[in-house]
């Protein structure tokens, strides 16, 4: 203080202090927005705009081995988007692989069986999908707790386990030879897109009313029941959103592989997830995207090594929970908005 | 009052009749029943695990009573589930206030505004949410345009989450109100705020069942009491007479200091 | 036919209430439900396997200290994982899980698989009861099961620190106010629960092969047989392992073996159904409707 006094007295022509890039462009809360310069909106449009570009891109400068990386990046961040939606309803999974392996299934029946085309299998897996996961859940939406955890684990595993027994549905060879998509152009926007639309549609919802109620339903469900709202209602149409958006990912990843079986209700479908948008940071969508495009690549250099692979999400799972629960996109983040410029400081001053 | 005449031909709103409730061993109401006319405003006192929150939550659902039945404006609504019968008209506010501490202030009235009752009401629109949000807050105290109105809901002292609660309640346009331990840890200034909130909503025609500990307060305003112990309704009547009640006087022996 | 049900039902239910005894107690206690539960199950097997097979430690000794070894990785896994993200349920599951799920398939990697992993039998040889031919082994499961069930019991009504243990369950707020310090408590249990897997563990896995899938399989069955009982009861465990104990046995013999697990995943989502709480489930939460 002292120092500077007699500086500034002496008035440098070119005095200029540093100035974090978003004061002034936030006023009272996140969402209002007072931009007065095209640096400054540069500044709120980058980030959207670089999962965007990326998504558009990469599919054309990759080469193929490591298009079929962010093929299952991608499929990996959508079903992380979905396990943390349901999280930030309440509704913990440890069984993403039930929803996955459902719409697989739905999917590879329709195609096996009926014969219909991918444009048609797809999108009635989807919503077969997420229809059918949330009908079985249904009972336990009352329950609060780990009794929701509990029974997501069980039921991909009893799916498996029941095909298995009965030989139905393929059994233990699965239904091979399905259809593909025409081209892997196709493949792989179509999975890009929806990895977008699903990060916007996320982030748009759950800062709508509509989303403060479910997060509601997670924070205070008292509260939420007593104002009037069926809270089972609403979570049964978060299980059915977050539901068909797995569901999807299992319908698409069956006409890649053209085949379906029981990995399809693995164990992998359900912890990488987690994993994933733990890792990411929870609460944020965005954070499950950059969890997956760090851990699925990660994990290739893993490959030859067999299960490893497995061992790797579970530890950096726990790591991640336990010493940095916020993620690493909570702490790029505030990187980001740590951004200085220089600005210069007016005599009066 | 001298208006007890006159809220003797006013319709019963409410009636409680033979309520119990037990938790393993512990019997936390027993056949408890009295009857609520509109707009009058009704006091539950009782000392500590008396069960006056137990009451509150079989009223409005959240339990479901062992024994007994709960009728409102003529309807059973006994084991009903606490969203229908909110929907009904019954707000409450909870002893304990868990308001959504990351959210600002008027966007907690988010929910209460999202309700299907509140859409009713207003011919099937919701209308803007986060302006009807504010003006409810202005209600209840909040100062218009301030900052406290934008402030996280988890930085708020204590007297606004207060109003914050009560503001949820006002929110649903509910008929009956209960209010549940609302005055507990606010200083005199701060009561002096709410209190007339209250009158204001006994002159706008709601009825209101008000639990508290803080007699003083409570008698000036209420109409009537009920005083629970130990689960069962040892007295009844106008505020005055009831505390000249030998078991009143015995049941409220060892709070009598704390309630000062 | 009816007697080798009766007999092998009966083993068959013992198993399953010494395998869910100690996830069961630990939630018991402190609430917290170790989803690690089968990974130190299989963990207790595998260590006592490389101190009998590779450093050639007798038997009872080997046995004595991996019971040791894995509750202390209990303490451990309490004191470094679960004491960070205590409270936070969410956390609490996601966290024991990833434990449970890196110790299963880092032993995976390993190549912890094959028919050599297998623990010795305590005793040779069988008897005859009735018609039916029962191995010694599977006496001995009877034996410490019905001895460790009992013992629990008197275990948790009867000493200082199984009444600690219990006045923590109702109401850790009061049990605080009278000095009993409920972190130290709950690290105990978490501990205490892991060296009963491990118990079970050396008492049943002789039977079969060690092998990593059973954990997975261990986990389910001792979740079902506490959400059937109601988490927390030990008589809730005990019923609730016969009643899955039987179903399983005779679905396997009407059926075909692969049913057996299957009966278990049912048997979970039926009772969450029918009645949450458990068959003798005093959960405060579950009484209330939301
Ligand atoms: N959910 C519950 N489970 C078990 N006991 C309860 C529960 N709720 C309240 N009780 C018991 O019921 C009695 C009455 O409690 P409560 O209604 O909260 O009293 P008050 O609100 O008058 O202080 C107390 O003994 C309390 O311990
Ligand atoms: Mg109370």
């Amino acid at each position: 203080m002292q120092q500077t006094m007699p500086t500034a007295a002496g008035a440098a022509p070119a005095r200029r202090r540093k100035e974090r890039i978003d004061r002034g462009i936030k006023a009272r809360s996140d969402d209002v927005f007072a931009l007065t310069s095209y640096r400054e909106m540069l500044y709120v449009a980058i980030p959207p705009a670089i999962p965007v570009v990326l998504l558009l891109v990469l599919p054309l400068i990759l080469p193929i081995y490591w298009q079929k990386v962010l093929l299952s990046a991608a499929v990996f961040a959508v079903l992380a988007m979905s396990w943390d939606f349901l999280a930030s309803v309440g509704m913990v999974s440890l069984g993403q692989a039930l929803f996955f392996g459902v719409g697989a299934y739905v999917a590879g029946i329709l195609d096996h069986y009926l014969g219909l085309p991918v444009w048609l299998s797809i999108p009635l897996g989807t919503l077969f999908g997420g229809l059918i996961c949330t009908v079985l859940l249904l009972p336990v939406l009352r329950l609060r707790g780990i009794y929701f955890a509990m029974v997501t684990l069980v039921l991909p595993l009893m799916f498996e386990r029941i095909i298995e027994a009965t030989g139905l549905l393929g059994g233990t060879e699965g239904l091979t030879g399905l259809t593909s998509f025409p081209n892997p152009w196709i493949e792989l926007y179509l999975i890009g897109t929806v990895v977008l639309l699903t990060l916007f549609g996320f982030r748009r919802l759950m800062t709508s009313d509509y989303g403060l109620v479910l997060k509601g339903i997670r924070d205070n469900d008292r509260s939420v029941m007593s104002a009037g709202l069926n809270i089972y209602w609403y979570k049964a149409q978060a299980l059915f959103i977050g539901g068909a958006i797995c569901a999807f990912c299992g319908a698409y990843m069956t006409h890649v592989q053209m085949f379906v079986g029981m990995p399809a209700f693995a164990l992998d479908y359900s912890i990488l997830p987690i994993a994933t948008a733990v890792v990411g940071g929870m609460g944020t969508f965005a954070g499950s995207v950059l969890g997956a495009f760090l851990l699925v690549p990660l994990s290739e250099f893993l490959r030859g090594v067999g299960g490893w692979r497995t061992v790797l999400y579970a530890l950096s799972l726990v790591g991640f929970i336990v010493l940095l629960p916020e993620g690493i996109f909570h702490y790029v983040r505030r990187k980001y908005h740590q951004f200085e410029r220089w600005v210069g400081v007016e005599a009066s001053s | 009052m001298a208006d007890n005449q006159q809220n003797r031909e006013k319709p019963i709103l409410l009636r409680v009749d033979g309520l119990s409730k037990s938790f393993g061993g512990v019997h936390a109401v027993v056949g408890v029943s009295f009857e609520l006319r509109r707009n009058e405003l009704l006091g539950i006192i009782g000392p500590n695990g008396s069960g006056k929150t137990t009451l509150v939550n079989l009223i409005t659902g959240f339990l479901r009573p062992d024994a007994g039945r709960v009728i409102y404006g003529g309807r059973d609504i006994t084991g009903w589930m606490p969203y229908r019968i909110a929907r009904l008209g019954i707000a409450r506010t909870f002893q304990m206030v868990k308001p959504f501490p990351a959210l600002p202030a008027f966007k907690n009235l988010v929910i209460p505004l999202f309700s299907p009752r509140v859409k009713s009401l207003a011919g099937g629109r919701y209308g803007d949410r986060d302006s009807v949000a504010k003006d409810l807050l202005e209600d209840v105290g909040f100062e218009r345009e301030s900052s406290v109105t934008y402030k996280a809901a988890g930085s708020l002292p204590h007297g606004y989450l207060k109003r914050l609660e009560l503001a949820k309640c006002l929110a649903l346009r509910a008929d009956l109100i209960i209010l549940d331990e609302l005055f507990s840890g606010l200083s005199i200034a701060e009561l002096a705020g709410i209190v007339p909130i209250i009158e204001k909503l006994m002159v706008e025609g709601k009825t209101v069942i008000m639990i508290e500990h803080r007699l003083r307060e409570l008698f000036r305003i209420a109409d009537r009491v009920v005083v629970l112990n130990f689960g069962r309704a040892i007295a009844e009547g106008k505020p005055a007479e009831v505390m000249e009640k030998d078991e009143v006087k015995k049941a409220y022996l060892g709070s009598e200091e704390e309630e000062g | 036919m009816l007697e080798v049900t009766i007999i092998y039902g009966f083993v068959n239910s013992v198993i399953l209430a010494l395998v869910a005894l100690g996830f069961g107690l630990t939630f018991g206690i402190s609430g917290v439900s170790n989803f690690a539960y089968g990974a130190l199950y299989v963990l207790a097997g595998y260590v006592v396997w490389i101190f009998i097979n590779k450093l050639h430690i007798p038997f009872v000794v080997a046995a004595c200290l991996g019971v040791v070894l894995t509750a202390f990785l209990g303490a451990v896994l309490y004191r470094f994982v679960l004491l960070r993200v205590r409270g936070l349920v969410l956390s609490e599951v996601i966290a024991t899980f990833g434990v449970g799920l890196a110790i299963l398939e880092l032993f995976r990697c390993l190549g912890f698989t094959g028919f050599e992993y297998t623990l010795p039998v305590f005793t040779d040889g069988s008897i005859l009861i009735g018609n039916t031919y029962i191995d010694h082994q599977r006496l001995w499961i009877v034996g410490i099961g019905v001895t460790l069930a009992v013992g629990l019991y008197f275990f948790t009504h009867h000493t200082k620190l199984g009444l600690a243990f219990r006045g923590i369950a109702q109401d850790e707020r009061t049990a605080l106010s009278l000095g009993i310090n409920s972190d130290k408590i709950a690290e105990i249990s978490v501990a205490f629960g892991a060296g009963l897997a491990a118990l079970a563990a050396i008492v049943i896995l002789p039977r079969g092969l060690i092998s990593v899938n059973e954990g997975y399989d261990v986990l389910i069955n001792a979740m079902a047989v506490c959400i059937i009982g109601g988490l927390g009861s030990t008589v809730g465990v005990v019923a609730a392992a016969f009643v899955i104990g039987y179903a399983q046995i005779i679905s396997e013999a009407l059926v075909g073996p692969h049913w057996k697990m299957i009966v278990s995943l049912i048997a979970i989502l039926v009772i969450l159904v029918v009645k949450p709480s458990g068959l003798f489930g005093k959960q405060k939460e579950l009484e209330e409707r939301i």
